[in-house]
């Protein structure tokens, strides 16, 4: 079972009455009641998911069991062969990448993984990247651009990792320039923001030709809680930054960054994972198609007139 | 007569503070008192241990480019409050109130003119204005300036300053590290030097975009560079800072930065960084 999260508590109490009955049960005569109760947690879930608040949409994009990129490249990309390193100093985890097939298509996978048990998030790094493993996303995206192979992206992540030795080996540099890569492709790149789109962290991988979205993924230029507690100077209003942010998927497509918001199965991306990620190969199926044959030099161009025209009068 | 006189000969702002009688600068470094006509003499760098102030972009104008030689470029206008935000104040107020203390519409202003007669146009943060923040305004006016300098075929220097993004503007201001990226990559086409100097702060998404793309980076004394806050790495790492962390020198000891220039230094230093990159104007 999904774990739940606090603003499910509703649909919560209605499974636990409907478990409790089955228990009680091997009577038919119940069978009613709990088709009933079934229905009426259905709806509730339906009903919660159509108007989620953008902190509640937060929490659905860091749901621990919500599918990380393991999970997409597993069921999505054929003959998948991971590539490593950076080449100077080491190989991230939180950063992976490599060659595969996406519906017959050779497709260049670079994305955030976080992680699902203690051990592997430790591992992962929780999703947040460090300078070497930006490095090794413009490594992958370079020979991507050499071989003419399209680039996807999957952007998960809280934001690139703050710590003493990440800043020394450059983490704003390493930014920058993944950032600049994703620029200068000559290759079509797609970017989905499948969960945490976190800051630069997010940004440096997601430059792209087309930006894709999940319905409940949220994308921002600093965490709710880094927000408020700098703006409302508590953490606790995070809400509130949320909200005032427009970080929801709706929104950055009413503000133009991004182009398109793939449908998540009722109730989120985690009840049912191969659902959702089916939704998201297709979909990045059909932009890869939409970009296909345009050559070098308009790829660029669409993508270099795309992000100057954002945010203009 | 040098350059440095010129520059004393040209500050009209001290007669305004001497009538307000705020006749003393107290150095955030060393806590001296110093007669703020010679402070501000000093290129306001502390005469006793050598605090480098930070400056706006109307007095880092004097003191960089040749005298009379350069004028302001427009700044661009854009959506005012995109989002319509408001924290503890609304975002519209809390841009008025910038506005009213600086006397200036955002917080990156650029002005075309010459170093030692060799064109250039230069962006200088205003960390007064909002922190040096970065909205669209401020990525918008970046972009204005690489453009401005692609159509003069001269150089862009950018001095960067900035507590990071303008949260108020969410996503948007997240978008300008891939906006003032274009910017760079066009000058790189054209051929045309990207020169940074980093000031005292840079940090966040402003470090993570254009501050670090520059053909040569160069950064004050003593300046905080970097990407994260000092307060969210001790909270995630849980031990001391080391000495001198993401400080300017601390940057160049790591391979960051060409070099760390003193402010008495920059402007003929950079005089002489253009007549390497661009000899043909250098002979003009
Ligand atoms: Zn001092």
């Amino acid at each position: 079972m999904v774990a739940l999260l606090e603003f499910e508590k509703p649909v919560a109490e209605l499974l636990a009455r409907i478990a409790e009955l089955r228990e009680s049960a091997g009577a038919t005569d119940i069978d009613p009641e709990i088709a009933k109760l079934e229905a009426k947690a259905d709806r509730l879930l339906h009903d919660t998911y159509a108007k989620l608040s953008p902190w509640q949409k937060t929490q659905v994009a860091r749901h621990p069991d919500r599918p990380h990129f393991k999970h997409y490249v597993g069921q999505l990309i054929d003959d998948f062969m991971p590539l490593a390193g950076d080449r100077a100093f080491g190989d991230d985890q939180a950063i992976l990448g490599g060659l595969g097939r996406l519906g017959g298509r050779r497709v260049m996978v670079i994305g955030h993984e976080k992680g699902d048990d203690t051990a592997t998030r430790i591992r992962h790094n929780f999703g947040m990247g460090k300078p070497e493993g930006y490095r090794k996303a413009i490594r992958l995206m370079e020979l991507a651009d050499r071989f003419n192979v399209p680039v996807v992206t999957l952007v998960d992540t809280s934001g690139a990792f703050p710590g003493v030795q990440a800043e020394e080996r450059g983490q704003a540099e390493a930014i920058a320039r993944s950032t600049e890569k994703c620029l200068e492709l000559g290759v079509p790149i797609v970017a989905a923001v499948v969960g945490e789109g976190g800051s630069g962290g997010a940004v440096a991988l997601a430059a792209a030709n087309r930006v894709l979205m999940f319905e409940h993924a949220v994308y921002s230029v600093i965490s709710p809680e880094g927000c408020a507690s700098i703006l409302w100077r508590t953490a606790e209003k995070a809400a509130d930054a949320a909200e005032a942010m427009r970080i929801t998927a709706q929104d950055l497509k009413r503000l133009g960054v991004i182009d398109e918001i793939i449908a998540e199965p009722v109730g989120g991306a985690h009840r049912s994972p191969a659902i959702a990620i089916d939704a998201l190969g297709a979909a990045i199926g059909k932009s890869l198609d939409s970009l296909n044959g345009l050559g070098r030099d308009k790829i660029k161009q669409q993508r270099r007139e795309k992000f100057l025209a954002m945010g203009g009068l | 007569m040098n350059w440095l006189s010129r520059v004393r000969n040209a500050m009209p702002f001290i007669a305004k503070r001497e009538t307000e009688g705020n006749l003393w600068n107290k150095c955030p470094s060393c806590s001296q008192m110093i007669f703020i006509k010679e402070y501000e003499e000093n290129l306001s760098v502390c005469t006793v241990c050598g605090h480098h102030g930070r400056i706006g972009p109307k007095a880092r104008f004097q003191q960089i480019f040749d005298d009379n030689g350069w004028s302001m470029l427009p700044t661009p206008r854009v959506a005012e409050d995109p989002l319509k935000f408001r924290d503890s104040k609304k975002y519209v107020d809390r841009i008025k109130a910038a506005r009213t203390a600086t006397g200036e519409h955002d917080a990156l202003l650029n002005a075309r003119g010459k170093i030692e007669g060799q064109g250039v146009v230069v962006g200088v943060q205003d960390f007064a204005f909002m922190g040096g923040s970065m909205g669209v305004g401020v990525g918008e006016a970046f972009i204005a300036g690489a453009q401005a300098a692609l159509a003069d075929k001269v150089p862009y220097i950018i001095f960067t300053a900035a507590g990071g993004a303008r949260m108020q503007e969410g996503i948007l201001s997240l978008m300008q590290m891939p906006r003032t990226t274009v910017a760079i990559a066009q000058l790189r086409e054209a051929g045309l030097p990207y020169i940074v100097v980093m000031t005292d702060p840079t940090t966040g998404g402003v470090t993570a975009s254009y501050a670090m793309l520059g053909d040569v980076q160069m950064a004050e004394p003593n300046a905080l560079i970097g990407f994260a806050g000092q307060r969210v790495i001790q909270d995630t790492i849980r031990e001391k800072l080391p000495e001198g962390f993401q400080r300017a020198e601390y940057l160049l000891d790591h391979g960051m930065l060409d070099m760390v220039v003193e402010r008495k230094d920059l402007r003929q230093t950079l005089a002489r960084l253009i007549g390497y990159l661009m000899p043909e104007k250098a002979a003009a």
